[in-house]
């Protein structure tokens, strides 16, 4: 089995997901090498080949480009599959380059098992096994696949070592379609929940705006801070600066207590760290209860004044 | 200017799921369906551009799916949509990415559109590749998890969300494909008189076998809830005696409480 590793950078930066990879190659027992549209000066700690091409010129997002790149390193390295981070970066590229090969790709991959692939379904209530479809590999090899694998779920056990043998990668032509006009940076924050010792989050769950100083209220009765899902945010309820999670902030507070949220993948990244959690969910199926310490069934906007009222006392 | 929307039907994700008969995807049984919350804000965004342009440009809505489908295509055209394509498809569940972009691929080649929007994911089965393989199949150049999009003299320019809160800008020439996330613009409900007349536009029907026919690259294996790790305490019951019991856990657990 050979994987090859497709590692990100941003903002001139390598991005320690890409070691998220290693551990991936690691679990496949798979013999690696890694692609990186990155910098001489910024190499990944690894005892391998890298195939390393200059951001410089083919800029950090451009998918047409990185695509090709890919495709070379492909046709150099002849892999069973070709692995990313299921990020910003991998769901982007990935499926370009399975439809450029015509193979099958398996998204958001969470574990192995038995020689399948373990993703979710439906915000985690179900999982499925992911195979190469049946007759593609009469030999019992795998046949070429492109995998995206979920940020998180695999983790180097010990500390990344190694320097690369670095093998320069070009393009003759570089056109595309698209060009890359630069980032935005993060909106300034409002509140640093990153130091609350106690965060209480609103989601969905709580239905409308005016329902949030019922949640406030508990935040400052704990003496702590409101924090908030992201369609919280984007309904307008709550400012930006609250969100927790993938493309909010991530917090370790001591007490997190989630008001009426699922618990979606990308929420649970930025705050499964916290030391206790409580989860307040009228259903008792929703994927926020499989981390909760406490998951109470009731309605929200019942049990949080019950519960503020019996703070305050 | 000729614009195609994507859409997919989905079930509530706060519905309970069990595996259905041959395990290869959930038991549809008991399940309310509704638009993909995704593909809300692609129909959107494709109607403000309309707007933006003062009407020009015409909006097809797509789906692929069993006869319950015309419900959210329905929608689609109460929010603003003009004409509709009902893939007719039975087991589209058994049907991987792959041969999904594949079907609309091969009913959008040679139509011309100038501009394809779809959500990032669907809230089902969440693979986020459909939308770009479309694009790769048509040759055309494609965005994804928009958070801003713009549209002037035939440049798009999209703002993509990434992680930690940073976006990336990028611009892209038509004919172009995106894929729309949370948070891009906020979806209009349609009203009564807009849902009456979107129930005078036509909505074509294809049974899939007119359309590609590709072989499947992946397939389910089994599907199945996932383990519980359990562990938590779970408080259920009468809301006083939660309250009461919530608070002793609290303070016996948790310092800052004391
Ligand atoms: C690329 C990407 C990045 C993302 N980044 C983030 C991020 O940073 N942060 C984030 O939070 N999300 C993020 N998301 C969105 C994420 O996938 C989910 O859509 C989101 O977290 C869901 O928020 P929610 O739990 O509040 O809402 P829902 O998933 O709609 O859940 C609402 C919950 O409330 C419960 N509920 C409803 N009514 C009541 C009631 N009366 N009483 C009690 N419970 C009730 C329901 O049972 C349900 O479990 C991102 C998604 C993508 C694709």
């Amino acid at each position: 089995m050979k994987a090859l590793l497709i590692g990100e950078y941003r903002q001139g930066k390598l991005l320690d997901t890409t070691y998220e990879l290693l551990a991936f190659a690691d679990r496949l027992g798979a013999e690696s090498a890694l692609l990186l549209v990155g910098n001489q000066s910024q190499l990944p700690k690894y005892d391998g080949r890298l195939y390393l091409a200059d951001a410089a010129k083919y800029g950090e997002y451009n998918p047409d480009l990185h695509k090709k790149l890919v495709l070379q390193a492909v046709e150099r390295e002849n892999p069973d599959c070709i692995v990313f981070v299921h990020s910003s970066y991998g769901w982007d590229l990935a499926p370009r380059v399975a439809a450029a090969l015509k193979v099958g790709q398996v998204s958001e991959i969470v574990a192995l098992n038995e020689g399948a692939f373990e993703v979710n379904v439906c915000n985690a209530k179900l999982r499925r096994t992911v195979t190469p479809a049946r007759g593609l590999a009469p030999s019992g090899a795998c046949p070429l696949l492109v995998l995206t694998i979920q940020a998180g779920a695999f983790t180097l056990a010990g500390e990344p070592q190694g320097t690369p043998q670095v093998e320069p990668l070009e393009l003759s032509q570089a056109d595309s379609g698209i060009e890359f006009v630069g980032y935005e940076a993060a909106e300034q924050k409002g509140v640093d929940l990153t130091r609350a010792e106690v965060i209480v989050s609103a989601g969905r769950g709580v239905g409308k705006k005016d329902n949030v100083p019922v949640i406030a209220a508990l935040a400052s009765a704990l003496g702590g801070e409101l924090g908030a899902s992201r369609p919280v945010v984007d309904a307008g309820w709550i400012d930006h600066s609250h969100q927790v999670g993938t493309t909010g902030q991530t917090v370790s507070p001591k007490l997190y207590v989630a008001c009426g949220i699922s618990g979606a993948i990308q929420h649970l990244a930025g705050m499964k760290k916290a030391d206790f959690i409580v989860a307040i969910n009228k259903d008792k199926d929703a994927p926020i209860g499989e981390i909760a310490d406490v998951l109470v069934v009731a309605d929200v906007m019942q049990f949080v004044p019950a519960f503020t009222a019996k703070c305050a006392r | 200017m000729k614009i195609l929307v994507c859409i997919k039907q989905v079930p509530d994700m706060e519905s309970r799921f069990r595996a259905n008969g041959d395990k290869t995807w959930y038991d549809e049984a008991d399940l309310a369906f509704r638009m993909n919350e995704y593909d809300e804000y692609a129909v959107e965004q494709a109607v403000q551009l309309k707007e933006q342009l003062g009407g020009e440009p015409e909006i097809t809505v797509l789906s692929i799916g069993p006869e319950r489908t015309v419900e959210a295509i329905k929608k689609a055209l109460a929010m603003g949509g003009d004409r509709a394509v009902h893939i007719q498809d039975d087991r589209y569940y058994q049907k991987d990415p792959w041969q999904i972009a594949s079907i609309i691929a091969s009913y959008a080649k040679g139509q011309g559109f100038d501009l394809i929007f779809t959500g990032m994911q669907s809230q089902d089965r969440g693979s986020a590749q459909v939308g770009v393989t479309v694009a790769e199949l048509l040759g055309i150049s494609c965005a994804t998890t928009l958070v801003g999009f713009s549209y002037d003299g035939g440049t798009v320019t999209v703002k993509r969300e990434l992680e930690g809160g940073i976006k990336g800008v990028a611009k892209l020439k038509l004919p172009a494909l995106v894929t729309c996330q949370l948070g891009l613009n906020t979806p209009r409900y349609p009203t009564l008189p807009n849902i009456m007349k979107a129930k005078k536009k036509e909505i074509a029907t294809f049974p899939v076998a007119e359309l590609s026919q590709e072989a499947e690259l992946t397939a389910t294996a089994a599907i199945y809830p996932p383990a519980k790790k359990g562990g938590g305490i779970v408080l259920e019951g009468e809301l006083g005696n939660q309250v009461d019991r919530l608070m002793g856990i609290l303070k016996e657990k948790i310092a800052v409480l004391r």
